[in-house]
């Protein structure tokens, strides 16, 4: 039956009120891809700001140089006893160097009123170092005239990548036009080149005086050394007292407390725990300070309530049916979780742990505190147990330690290491997805 | 789940195995961060040239680091304890409560403090009593201390433009401010005559603590937001004078040196800084830096004693070495330094 009356109306034409409610949704269907376009963009910001300003870490600038090992300067005595060359430091291979960049300006014919210090100002100040352990390795080549690649200074490499301009450059005294106007010669001759840089991926870390030298490989050891100690701590006794609490533990005030206490732990901020490590680990149980053991105990405290309560709801997410069906058919409780209950709830525990470790491989409070921020990553480990015990860094450490460094060279590496950072970060949650599509059981 | 189980009880008994194996090899630094760059690369340089591993150089601040210094004798505590002022005389008291009593102590060199500038702004010629005008919390005026007024830096020299006054001064757990107050601060208080008129006013038993509180009452800054405490590094005050180009900035000379390209420097009292002027005494605002060496832990800790005689190595920290080169103004008396710390004098002068 049809009324009569103002509420009257057809359903073809749209009422003031029903407009209304159109209107709003609409309205808010806006709302929302303008909040989603807003979190895009910003991602996009993000992603670009790193990309470009990081991607000039990945390329070095290289000299290439002809250097004459002179028996004379470097084993004075002839006699190439190791020990005897040993004595000779990197301030005597200095003069090799000097002249052989003389020697290739020379060669090429620039002309150039620059002093021979002002030339090897050009090379990083690394470039003896290399000159050294090339002869400590190779004490039969003393004499001959071997080819090196040596890195170029941090200024000319910044001018290479424009971080560097000639009018930027009037109160540096690191710098002048004269070199950059050999430089330019140099990059014409070819002698001069850049090119990627694996020593940025796989290096130590370098002092203030040489950014161009500075690598995050061993500092990525560190990280790597810390996350094996969280996995083989933080998963058995995640799952262990998971499994517990979940299966076998009675529904008590006491588990309450427990439960409650693990869930507030989840959220206390992680300083305190670097402060517990500090107290707890180093100073009462002695272990070796700016250990990735110590850092890897401290981030595992950390990492054991996300662990706990993604497990846990991964255990409950387990139909009860499949415990009743294996307790039905005779089995113990502990056999109907470990043979039912614990395999199923797998990939959960995997998916929890994996995102644990990525939020634990980012955290660097913990880190200051147990003295692993500093000039600390320059000795690559040489076992699985040196790895442990012998001080190193950690990714984000490294990279706070580089945004602090005077040298702007240093700004370009911490953002190159925030792209390793990030590439390992999303390693770690790819597997994670991927592990979850692959077994995750829908009941 | 078998194989997670067994690599991660593999790992752990790996672990538990390398504890009880620890004997520390490296030489472990830590303390100021105006210390940090000199001592990274001399300990780089160290590492090159010996077979020792190369030490490792945590900063923190000077406090910091002389706290971890005095914490005790033994491996886990370290060797050597970089400052950018000289040790207080109750962290000696401290460190000896602690069974650390055979201090060395190693002076490296001087650093230059400066006051610099947004490269695009005005450029400024200071003198003690400009800051200590622009910054103390009260000011002179008619033989009455009032509370300082001064909105622009025309206020407080008529020879500077009207750049609003903005200070980026280092926090107070900075060495840097110490010298800061000293040798800027406190001239300025005395230059302008507040000291005297402080002193007379000041509370106190005797003539010591009259003028202990009259200087405190000259460094206290003003608290308007005109000048502003950086607790972090000079990257942070440098991010500061980049966003607010009417700030001045307060930073190390090696600092500057490295990012000329975006700060100007202003003079003190007519002196631009350089490694030289500071060499000379002529440029006024600078300190001595030093670092501290744990006398029972050399012969113990391998390399200890040769990074130190290293570190103050001609080659290194003489006036051609890569130390100077970085911006360190080298010690004129380097030698006696070198023979204090061959003989291994300890602190006090009884070794």
């Amino acid at each position: 039956m049809i009324t009569q009356g103002k509420h009257s109306g057809s359903l073809l034409t749209q009422s003031a009120r029903t407009k209304k409610r159109n209107a709003a949704e609409t309205r808010f269907k806006a709302y929302g891809i303008a909040a989603i376009a807003v979190s895009l963009l910003m991602l996009l910001v993000l992603v670009t700001t790193i990309v470009s300003k990081g991607l000039g870490a990945y390329q070095q600038t290289f000299i290439t140089l002809q250097v004459e090992l002179l028996e004379k300067k470097i084993d004075k005595k002839g006699n190439r006893i190791l020990a005897d060359i040993k004595k000779v430091s990197t301030f005597g291979y200095a003069p090799l160097i000097k002249s052989a960049v003389t020697a290739k300006v020379e060669e090429l014919g620039i002309e150039t009123g620059l002093k021979s210090k002002q030339l090897v100002g050009l090379l990083s100040k690394g470039a003896a170092a290399q000159l050294r352990d090339f002869v400590i390795n190779n004490p039969d080549r003393i004499g001959d005239t071997v080819e090196f690649r040596f890195l170029a200074s941090s200024r000319v490499d910044g001018y290479l990548k424009g971080r560097v301009h000639r009018d930027s450059i009037a109160n540096d005294k690191n710098i002048s036009p004269a070199q950059l106007d050999l430089v330019d010669a140099l990059m014409a001759a070819g002698v001069i080149e850049k090119t990627f840089n694996i020593d940025f991926i796989i290096g130590a870390d370098a002092s203030d005086q040489r950014p161009e030298a500075a690598g995050m490989g061993v500092a990525m050891l560190g990280s790597l050394s810390m996350m094996m100690v969280v996995l083989a701590l933080a998963l058995p006794i995640g799952v262990g007292a998971s499994i517990y609490l979940e299966e076998f533990a009675p529904k008590n005030w006491i588990t309450d407390i427990i439960e409650v206490n693990i869930s507030n732990l989840a959220a206390v901020p992680s300083i305190v725990f670097g402060i517990l490590g500090l107290a707890v680990f180093i100073n009462y149980m002695h272990l070796p300070m700016s250990a990735p053991l110590v850092g890897g105990l401290v981030l595992t405290l950390m990492t054991l309530p996300t662990i706990i309560i993604s497990t846990r709801a991964a255990l409950s997410a387990v139909p009860p049916s499949i415990r009743d069906a294996a307790l039905g058919i005779g089995a113990s409780r502990m056999q109907a979780v470990f043979h039912h209950v614990l395999p199923l709830a797998a990939p959960g525990i995997l998916t929890g742990t994996i995102l644990g470790l990525a939020q634990a491989l980012g955290e660097t409070a913990p880190l200051l505190l147990i003295g692993m921020v500093g000039f600390i990553a320059s000795n690559a480990p040489d076992s699985i147990a040196s790895g442990l015990m012998s001080p190193n860094s950690a990714m984000p450490a490294q990279i706070y330690e580089w945004a602090k460094r005077a040298d702007p060279a240093f700004y370009e590496r911490a953002w190159g290491g925030i792209i390793l950072l990030l590439l390992f970060l999303v390693t770690m949650n790819t597997v994670a997805v991927i592990l979850r599509r692959r077994f995750e059981r829908r009941w | 789940m078998s194989f997670v189980k067994l690599s991660a009880s593999a790992l752990a008994i790996a672990a538990v195995s390398a504890t009880a194996a620890s004997a520390r090899d490296q030489v472990q630094v830590a303390g100021s961060s105006t210390v940090l760059p000199y001592a990274s690369i001399v300990a780089e340089a160290f590492g090159e040239n010996f077979d020792f591993p190369t030490p490792v150089v945590e900063s923190g601040g000077s406090s910091a680091g002389l706290k971890r210094f005095c914490d005790g004798v033994g491996e886990n505590t370290i060797d050597v304890a970089n400052a950018s002022r000289a040790i207080k005389d109750n962290e000696i008291a401290k460190c000896a409560e602690n069974g650390v009593t055979d201090i060395i102590e190693v002076r490296i060199g001087y650093d230059g403090i400066v006051f610099a500038s947004d490269i695009q702004g005005n450029s400024f010629e200071f003198t003690p009593t400009d800051w200590f005008l622009a910054l103390s919390n009260e000011v002179l005026v008619d033989g009455t201390m009032v509370a300082n007024t001064a909105k622009t830096w025309a206020d407080v020299n008529a020879n500077f433009p009207a750049q609003p006054i903005q200070a980026f001064v280092p926090g107070t757990k900075h060495g840097t401010r110490e010298v800061f107050e000293d040798k800027v601060i406190l001239a300025g208080c005395e230059a302008t005559g507040a000291f005297d008129v402080l002193l007379a006013t000041a509370e106190g038993d005797t003539a010591k603590a009259k003028k202990k509180a009259a200087e405190k009452a000259c460094i206290s800054l003003r608290t308007d937001g005109r000048s502003v405490d950086i607790d972090g590094d000079y990257t942070e005050t440098l991010a500061r004078i980049e966003s607010n180009k009417d700030g001045i900035g307060v930073f190390g000379l090696a600092f500057y040196e490295n990012n000329t390209d975006k700060l100007q420097v202003a003079t003190m009292s007519g002196i631009v800084p350089s490694t030289e002027s500071i060499s000379t005494g002529e440029y006024p605002v600078s300190r001595p830096l030093f670092f501290y060496v744990k006398k029972a832990h050399i012969g113990v800790i391998p390399g200890l004693k040769e990074y130190t005689e290293f570190f103050v190595a001609d080659e290194v920290a003489g006036p051609d070495g890569p130390l100077a080169e970085y911006g360190l103004v080298s010690d004129p008396e380097l030698e006696k330094t070198q023979e204090a710390v061959s003989e291994e004098a300890i602190m006090g002068g009884n070794s």
